[in-house]
């Protein structure tokens, strides 16, 4: 069965490539079955390849399948090989059961688009990439990988290509992380120079030896390595890309927010452990970057009234509590939060496609309401969603990864109260702009009318998406709830499990109950400002301080424009200013002198015969001079 | 003899076609198309027999042609010339596919053109007498002329004359350094040749050595070219018909690398060690400069003209790290430029055929009625901007790998190249294909003659993405030879030079 494991990425390809080079002839109904085709058998295999993963571990618990040697040149020899263990089964399984369904539900939601056959064929290249990446076994193949999901992120913001903002959101979206991407390259290097090989099971094995904890390189190639991260993960400083990327379709949202793209640098970090460990400082730097962006994300969601910019700010945020979780060492927490980060927010996303679509193109949260009797199914599966990204207790897969988190921020030995006290604040805020949210889009008085309503494709993936919000979290829980740890028990096969510091039974229940609680109090604040006390609300906005923070929250406090001022404005001014070359005036000033000389020269050519006379004479008088001047110097 | 043969066969060729202009332009094309295909098929022939032979070098040819100044017709071809000169033929093939319509008058005399230039590139790749490498850099030089001058496109007068002096005055200057080189090791051997195996570790003093690096440089630095040598191109490659942009950066660019490797840097190893550092500068700022530049650009041929000079940095920041995977990395980027910019060029002169313009102003929204050009076009920009998957990404790759061990903070820099290549590439596909169509463009799609040429220069750009090896082995001994070579001579002048001084108290 592990053999298979090449056919998982090379399926979606296979389905891409099909569809690039035939798909604008076919009938739309083949161009779905082989888009959903493509990643939908990719899907089987990988949870048939899981499960025999898990159920016969192989040697070392880790299967590596080496396709070909991809370059040789001086010592140099990365291979094109994949390597399944148990992270990467569980990004493979989840990445790709995300997929399909989110394919599936595209079928219907993009019938009758201009470009149908595009978009599947990009859908399966984003996937094949993911997949590429999160199997590789050397760096240099996840690179691969990681340039692929940028790209094809690239091509899906900009798919509406006539709106020229959607392009300059695509193209904003492709250079943010690239300067990210670029940090990863030298980080590659890095490791390179320092192991003499890119791949990641010898690095991790030699690094303890090589280097020693907090040595100068380990924190340099952390760091470069954590550049890279931030930048595919949307956290600070290379954040700005995300809120605009919902420029494109939703399902294409759904995908980058859920299960691809912006899982990378989580991946990447939990990928690359052994060096981080190394680096306590950068590790740290990642706690403290996941645990501010989670706050900063937070309060910009609140300020949001387009319901895709709500769910991207949320997802910068929940990625934030995943750097969190990497950052204090808790790496099964992190993906267990990706995990069911993924579910529920692909559900969102398909949902907040459908009531989209169901008014006409209307994304502003002010102008929806009371959609719950027009779209029941809509409504229920959403809520399913919102309620898991909001960790409404007990009942939720976002409960079980999101407190598992806070814990761990608590009691690893690199965790801090201050650490876990963000958390907290950050899950009173999910709580308050996620059920702000869906009490404006489903309660309250109606607002525009439903004019298109979902069909089965959608439904049923509304459906599965919801199953899997709600129950996926069943797989690791808190032990004062149940004693079930099968997730991490799984991961512990490759991730290095967390020496939790001993907490006392009360401070255990007293952790448990505020995440419990905080969410609570958020969704009620939520229900009590926006459907019982509007009024109130409004005013705050109204006020001076209210609408000032109002509108810097709305602009994701002021990045944007700090990076218009300080780089893209001064860049793009210095280019044009320069856009004739400044040193071909050079050589176009030695021709102009050139020419000014014979220009000069021409006029001595005047037809004068006394002129000639005397420049013959002048002409005589050096060269004999000449003659006189070398005979005395031989 | 077959060396003879492959470097001949075009100029041949063009011949033919020129005589055959007289019955229309058809027969013009297709002959060319027929001796580039010979030659192209003679090539692989003489590639898979060197290689099952193992041999160093593939073919030799030996001639005396004026012996009494001790010039002989030398060619030689080893791994390095081998892909070059595969290059040549393949590009050679594409560019002529790609004035199929484009070119209407004296169809002959440009095929004659295109053809001779071609027999003048190839010449270059392979002549080992330093005599003959000057006489086949002259001959690529004149037929380029007269393609831009006859050919071009506005201002293809002030082109052709710029791109003329320009490397009219690096070559005198190599033929300066050349004659040199000739007299000094005459006069210490007595043995007057131009042979090139002959004159490797001919014993400088570091004055003499440092001016006839500098004379070769001169011509090469111009040809590469390499920042502030480079305002020739932006020129010449606008200015130029579809085929001579091709020609232009595909391999005219390369011959300039070449040059270094093969003449520049074996000759005078020891100045070339120490012009290293500033040789390095040098490139990384050309890969920074190019890239801004590019961006810069309304013209769309200008755009990709600039982009040159920032990929050709990379091939001289590889060079000069002078170490195995940096060269390498320079010579896989050396083939994937050519054949991506040449593939960019190509898709230009399609452009400008059917909308009239070449300003990224008035284009746009063009992917609706050409949706296949969009995606080559987009192909080929993502392979600019050295998209991993893709040769050229290959070629920068192991050149920073490389180029690390030589200067950390230069490798930092050239990579902050990979930034700025995305947003020009992003911002010539915004401005052709995406967004709004202002100018209601409606304009054909790409025909079979162009799809097929393009789909082979697509799969080449991939072949060396994901499977680099033939190309790295094929590169390999001769790369290593030459490193070789130049250590030998380092040490062989570092040991007497050492010994002296033990003689000397």
């Amino acid at each position: 069965m592990l053999n298979g494991l090449w056919l998982i990425p090379a399926l979606p390809f296979a389905a891409f490539v099909l569809l690039a080079a035939a798909g604008k002839r076919m009938p739309h109904p083949a161009v779905a079955a082989i888009g959903t085709a493509g990643t939908g058998l990719s899907a089987v295999l990988a949870l048939l390849v899981g499960f025999d993963y898990a159920l016969r571990p192989p040697a070392g618990n880790a299967f590596v399948q080496t396709l070909w040697t991809w370059m040789a040149a001086g010592g140099f020899t990365p291979e094109i090989s994949l390597c399944l263990d148990a992270l990467s089964a569980v990004m493979i399984a989840t990445v790709t059961v995300v997929g399909f369904f989110i394919l599936l539900y595209s079928t219907e939601h993009m019938a009758g688009e201009e470009g149908y056959s595009r978009f599947f064929a990009y859908m399966n290249l984003f996937v094949g990439s993911m997949l590429t990446l999160v199997l590789a076994d050397n760096l240099l193949l996840l690179y691969l990988g990681w340039e692929g999901v940028g790209l094809c992120s690239y091509l899906l913001i900009g798919f509406w290509y006539r709106d020229v903002a959607n392009v300059r959101a695509a193209n904003k979206a492709f250079i943010v992380t690239r300067v990210g991407d670029t940090a990863l390259a030298l980080g590659l290097i890095v490791l390179f120079a320092h192991f003499d090989t890119l791949s990641i099971r010898d690095i991790l094995a030699r690094s303890p030896d090589r280097w020693l904890q907090g040595s100068g390189p380990a924190a340099w190639a952390a760091l470069l390595l954590l550049g890279g991260a931030v930048g595919k993960s949307a956290q600070l400083p290379l954040q700005v890309w995300l809120p605009d990327a919902m420029a494109g379709p939703s399902p294409v949202s759904a995908l980058i927010h859920a299960a691809t793209m912006v899982a990378a640098g989580v991946y990447l970090v939990a990928r690359m452990h052994g060096i981080f460990t190394l680096a306590p400082e950068v590790q740290a730097l990642v706690a403290v970057l996941g645990a501010v962006t989670l706050l900063l994300a937070a309060a910009s969601a609140l300020a949001q009234s387009d319901i895709k910019r709500v769910l991207a700010w949320s997802t910068i945020s929940q990625i934030g509590y995943m750097f969190l979780a990497l950052g204090v060492g808790a790496w099964s927490a992190a993906v267990f939060h990706f995990a069911t980060h993924a579910f529920f927010k692909a559900l969102l996303f398909l949902g907040a496609g459908v009531v989209i679509a169901a008014l006409g193109d209307e994304h502003d949260l002010h102008r929806m309401g009371g959609l719950r009797r027009e779209l029941p199914l809509t409504f229920w599966s959403f809520l399913a969603g919102a309620a898991s990204l909001a960790a409404l207790p007990l009942v939720t897969a976002g409960f079980y990864s999101k407190d598992l988190i806070l814990y761990q921020a608590f009691a690893s030995p690199q965790g801090s109260p201050w650490l876990w006290a963000a958390g907290l604040a950050g899950a009173f805020l999910t709580g308050l702009y996620t059920f702000r949210m869906v009490f404006l889009v489903f309660f309250g008085k109606a607002g525009l009318p439903v004019i298109r309503k979902p069909g089965v494709a959608v439904s049923i993936s509304l459906v599965v998406f919801s199953f899997f919000a709600l129950t996926v979290g069943f797989l690791q829980m808190p032990a004062l709830i149940a004693p079930v740890t099968v997730f991490s028990d799984f991961l512990s096969r490759t991730l290095p499990v967390l020496p939790v510091v001993a907490v006392s039974p009360a401070t255990e229940i007293l952790l448990l109950l505020d995440a419990l609680i905080a969410p609570l109090i958020g969704a009620s604040a939520a229900w009590w400002l926006t459907l019982r006390r509007p009024g109130f609300t409004a005013r705050i906005e109204r006020s001076r301080a209210g609408s000032a923070l109002h509108r810097f929250w709305l602009a994701g406090w002021g990045f944007d424009a700090l990076y218009e001022t300080l780089v893209v404005r001064p860049f793009v001014r210095m280019a044009r200013l320069n856009r004739d070359d400044v040193l071909d005036l050079f050589y176009g000033g030695l021709a102009w002198c050139a020419s000014r000389l014979s220009y000069r020269l021409c006029r001595t050519q005047s037809g004068s015969v006394r002129r000639y006379a005397l420049g013959v004479l002048a002409g005589a008088v050096i060269a004999l001079g000449l003659v006189a001047w070398f005979k005395e110097f031989p | 003899m077959i060396l003879a043969w492959i470097t001949f066969i075009p100029f041949a060729g063009g011949l033919a076609a020129w005589a055959a202009a007289r019955r229309g332009a058809r027969p013009a094309r297709w002959i060319s198309v027929a001796a580039l295909a010979a030659d192209l098929a003679l090539l692989l022939w003489l590639g898979a027999a060197g290689r099952e032979s193992g041999a160093e070098t593939y073919a030799v040819v030996r001639l005396p042609w004026i012996p009494s100044l001790g010039v002989g017709f030398e060619l030689a071809m080893d791994g390095l010339s081998f892909l070059l000169v595969l290059l040549t033929v393949f590009l050679g093939l594409a560019a002529v596919l790609a004035s199929w319509t484009g070119i209407e008058r004296e169809t002959g005399f440009f095929h004659f053109n295109l053809l001779a230039a071609l027999t003048g590139i190839i010449g270059v790749f392979v002549a080992a007498d330093l005599f003959l490498f000057y006489f086949f850099w002259e001959l690529m030089l004149v037929p380029m002329y007269f393609l831009i001058a006859l050919w071009g496109h506005e201002r293809r007068r002030y082109a052709a004359v710029k791109f003329f002096l320009f490397t009219q005055l690096g070559g005198l200057a190599m033929l300066a350094a050349i004659l040199a080189l000739f007299f000094l090791h005459g006069r210490m051997t007595g043995d007057y040749t131009f042979q090139l195996r002959q004159l490797v570790g001919t014993p400088l003093s570091p004055g003499e050595a440092r001016l006839i690096l500098a004379g070769f440089l001169a011509a090469f630095l111009v040809k590469l070219p390499a920042v502030p040598f480079h305002t020739w191109l932006p020129d010449a490659h606008t200015e130029a018909p579809t085929a001579g942009s091709v020609i232009l950066a595909g391999l005219l660019l390369k011959t300039g690398a070449y040059g270094i490797l093969r003449f520049a840097v074996p000759l005078c190893p020891e100045a070339a060690a120490e012009f290293a550092p500033a040789a390095m500068v040098i490139a990384v700022i050309g890969i920074l400069y190019g890239a801004v530049l590019a961006f810069a650009q309304r013209d769309i041929k200008r755009l990709v003209a600039y982009t040159s000079v920032s990929h050709m940095g990379f091939v001289l920041l590889g060079i000069f790290a002078w170490n195995e995977i940096a060269l390498q990395g320079a010579l896989i980027q050396v083939l994937c430029h050519g054949v991506s910019t040449g593939a960019l060029f190509i898709l230009c002169g399609a452009l400008q055929e059917r909308t009239g313009t070449r300003d990224l102003e008035r284009m746009g929204g063009l992917w609706n009625s050409a949706p296949r050009m969009g995606g080559m076009w987009l192909f080929f920009a993502l392979a600019a901007l050295g998209l991993p998957g893709m040769g050229n990404f290959v070629g920068e790759f192991l050149v920073l790998l490389g180029a690390w061990r030589a200067s950390v903070p230069l490798t930092v820099l050239a990579a902050l190249g990979l930034v700025v290549s995305t947003v020009y590439a992003v911002w010539m596909v915004q401005k052709t294909f995406f967004g709004l169509n202002a100018s209601n463009w409606r304009i054909p799609d790409l025909g079979v003659r162009e799809t097929t040429s393009l789909c082979a220069l697509m799969a080449v750009i991939l072949w060396i993405g994901l499977y680099p090896g033939p190309f790295l082995n094929t590169a390999r001994d001769s790369l290593a030879n030459l490193r070789e070579a130049a250590h030998a001579v380092l040490e062989a002048q570092s040991a007497p030079a050492a010994g002296g001084d033990h003689d000397r108290p």
